[in-house]
């Protein structure tokens, strides 16, 4: 719970000395509890005072950090339940299952096929975060894991009820940090003492809701600092309600003993009940979703929803700004002129990629803002159209020099063909008239 | 200590809406559907009613599609340009609830044909199938205007769905629906507030609350759908919140956006690294209702059969009871 300035204040020196950089230490104190200031400023604030700031200042939904680099998952930190209110921060990570029993070359062609499962969404990458390493009893779990970690830079979750065989391959891959899955009612102790030998995640799970906080709060007290929940949900109903309920007593309940992310292994009868069900997931709190394909027919859509979901409502996904060809664009083909909004741009594209002429399209940085907004906010304009086709080399591309814009900013027309030198045509105002107005299109002279 | 599922003490609830009437009701509808009467986030019964499982319309065009994609003509093509056959097939193949059925050759740049034309139609399609009606007009405002009278007249009684209407042109669809006993769609361009300024003019004409269902023109998976998921979220807060403006029960429009996607449009040959074009499209459609279910949508206007099919198993699946007693 958030403490107020006045609480603050009380467990401040009282001194008024400024070396803070604050008048008075009340003055500090309201700063302290907006955000806008950090407790270190004070020289002189007592342990306890910082324990109990420090106390109050975590966050109800504990940040886990999974993988080690650049590729490493960090899931956790959430704030709200529905995306409006704020947003969801950490993109919830997508886990695919690979059984340990493969021998040694396929279990490296699978690991290395998954870190290039990814997909380009105009300048965005999006894949698969994580390797769901799943013990085959029987089977070397720690030779399996070592040539998984060597094979790929994505961060492993290693999946073993039984601890013999989680302590080696914990200690040959702890430098790669993986999530240890599963401490049990039946195994507890012994995992949670490999998760505390090399410090590492560890996921708990129980049968069912009724134990998940009570096993959470074991592994707290015994030492682990950073816990996955898994309440293993037999059916999609009981994931949406398991998630549900610990999101909601995370949140508003304060309910620190399940203050942790979760996993779910998405539950369905085929591939497409699974992937359907996994999106559900992302949407409804999922910390990870581990799904047993890697189909990318089944995988695009479902990083394409995570990437939606978790789009901050504030800042709308932006396309990279730069001319783009739609079809076999040449030489000869028409310019369209844009804005970098996700959905300006997507419905350009589509428009024009319907009218089956190939085209370039020159993308502005207008900040993410549609045609419209960005005119209103000078982000559209004859000077950064113009430096657009300046900067991507428009006239590198094409032999003509027409540029066509949309209806809606026509008055740009006159002061875009002085500043840039070449012709403006006004195009339809509404996107849907692009296919019509480009097969009435006169070839462009050069 | 067991842990307690935490509950949301909830004001308001979505308006029940019945669409379909029988011959006992006036009309000629074999079966009806109801929808709405949630007093809950979608799903979570634990803690309010959740009276009606959502539903899923099948979509018939009266002009053949000349750009669908190969899955949808495999579905589809046999009955291209008969939409009575098209309705037909969908409900005693496909199993569908309901038929939405758009008016798409009234279009002055698609045939622009009569009203008389389009009621015919309309007559058919009410003729060859027993499940309610959706009808939506071509979108062009003048055209529709000149088209429900007679359009609306030819279903009366039957207790259709019309749709839609907008901000700057409500008055002719709902004083039609009102004298022929329909219901009216409010449609709003992803904006919860002229969503409600919509209804509130439709109310003000002398529509009842009961006889509306809203939509948020819709995007598809990639391409906008967290705005629709996150307005129909809010959207169904308030309804519970208690805001009767925005207690209608809501519908998406899932086929049409699904299929505009590139992702599930373009075929193998031409994105080899996206897999197999079937699968992923009709993922794509299934994928952006399912997300929309999630949100609180009531009615879903689908295309494909089959991401109907998965749609609707995963509907019966969320709406199952836990297999955990709480």
């Amino acid at each position: 719970m958030a403490l107020t300035a006045i609480e603050i204040y009380k467990l401040l020196p009282q001194t008024n000395c400024r070396e803070c950089g604050f008048p008075t230490c009340l003055a500090f104190a309201m700063q302290l509890a907006q955000k806008k200031a950090s407790l270190d400023k004070c020289p002189y604030v007592s342990e306890d005072a910082k324990a109990a700031l420090e106390g109050s200042a975590a966050p109800p939904i504990n940040l886990v950090t999974i993988g080690v680099g650049d590729k490493a998952l960090k899931i956790g930190n959430e704030t709200v339940l529905f995306r409006h209110e704020e947003t969801f921060h950490h993109p919830c990570g997508l886990a695919v299952l690979v059984p340990s029993d493969l021998d040694e070359a396929s279990l490296k062609q699978k690991a290395t096929r998954l870190s290039e499962l990814q997909f380009d969404r105009v300048g965005m990458i999006v894949g698969v975060d994580l390797i769901a390493l799943q013990h085959v009893p029987g089977s070397d779990f720690r030779a399996a894991a070592t040539a998984v970690a060597q094979a790929s830079n994505l961060p492993l979750i290693l999946i073993s009820d039984d601890p013999a065989a989680m302590a080696a391959a914990a200690s040959a891959v702890a430098d790669k940090r993986p999530l240890l899955y599963a401490a049990t009612a039946g195994n507890f102790d012994e995992m949670v003492k490999i998760a505390k030998e090399h410090g590492l995640p560890l996921a708990v799970r129980s049968e069912g809701i009724a134990n998940i906080a009570d096993l959470a709060a074991k592994a707290t007290a015994a030492g682990v600092s950073e816990i996955v929940l898994d309440t293993a949900p037999k059916t999609p109903k009981d994931m949406l309600l398991h998630q549900t309920a610990i999101r909601r007593a995370a949140l508003l309940k304060k309910n620190r003993q399940v203050g942790h992310p979760t996993i779910v292994f998405a539950v369905g009868d085929t591939p497409a009940a699974k992937a359907l069900n996994a999106s559900v997931a992302i949407a409804k709190y999922a910390g990870i979703v581990v799904i047993d394909f890697d189909d990318p027919a089944l995988v695009l859509p479902l990083v394409t929803a995570r990437l939606n979901i978790y789009t901050d409502p504030e800042k709308p996904i932006q396309v990279q700004p730069g001319v783009y060809a739609v079809g076999a664009a040449t030489e000869e083909s028409p310019v369209l002129v844009t804005t970098n909004f996700s959905l300006t741009y997507f419905t350009v594209e589509g428009d024009v990629s319907a009218s089956k002429i190939p085209s370039w399209i020159v993308v502005v940085d207008t900040k993410g803002t549609s045609v419209l907004t960005a005119w209103a906010a000078e982000e559209f304009t004859a000077e950064t159209i113009t430096k657009a086709v300046n900067d991507y080399d428009v006239a590198g591309r094409v032999k003509h020099r027409t540029l066509i814009i949309p209806g809606g900013v026509a008055v740009l027309s006159g002061k875009l063909e002085d500043l840039s030198g070449w012709k403006v045509l006004v195009g339809p105002r509404e996107s849907a008239g692009i296919p019509a107005f480009l097969k009435s299109l006169p070839k462009l002279a050069a | 200590m067991s842990f307690e599922m935490p509950k949301e003490k909830w004001r308001g609830a979505v308006n029940q809406v019945k669409i379909g009437a029988t011959a006992a009701e006036g009309g000629t509808r074999s079966s009806t559907v109801t929808v709405g009467g949630e007093a809950t986030l979608p799903f979570l019964d634990f803690e309010g009613d959740t009276p009606n499982r959502p539903v899923i319309a099948f979509e018939v065009l009266d002009l053949a599609p000349t750009d669908w994609p190969e899955p949808l003509v495999e579905a589809y093509g046999d009955v291209f340009g008969d939409p009575a056959a098209w309705a037909q097939k969908c409900v005693e193949q496909y199993e569908a609830d309901l038929i939405c059925l758009r008016l798409q050759s009234a279009h002055p740049d698609r045939g622009d044909s009569s009203p008389a034309q389009c009621a015919e139609t309309v007559k058919k399609v009410l003729q060859a199938v027993g499940v309610p009606l959706i009808i939506w007009g071509c979108g062009d405002n003048e055209k529709d205007n000149n088209l429900w009278p007679e359009v609306s007249q030819a279903a009366a009684r039957e207790r259709c769905c019309l749709g839609s209407a907008v901000q700057d042109n409500y008055k002719t669809i709902s004083a039609c629906a009102m004298a022929d006993g329909h219901v009216v769609i409010t449609e709003a361009p992803l904006d919860i507030n002229i969503q409600k300024q919509v209804n509130i003019l439709v109310t003000e004409m002398g529509v009842k609350p009961e006889d509306i269902i809203m939509y948020q023109v819709t995007g598809a998976l990639g391409y906008g759908v967290e705005y629709a998921y996150t307005i129909m979220e809010r959207t169904r807060l308030a309804a519970l919140g208690g805001d009767k403006m925005l207690s209608m029960p809501m519908l998406a429009i899932v086929g049409s956006e699904a299929w505009r996607a590139k992702e599930a449009r373009l075929p193998e040959e031409e994105s080899p690294q996206w897999g197999r074009r079937y699968d992923r499209a009709i993922l794509w459609e299934a994928m952006t209702a399912e997300l929309f279910l999630h949100a609180g949508t009531d009615i879903l206007v689908m295309w494909h059969p089959e991401a109907a099919r998965l749609v609707k198993e995963s509907v019966l699946s969320y709406s199952a009871a836990s297999t955990e007693s709480e």
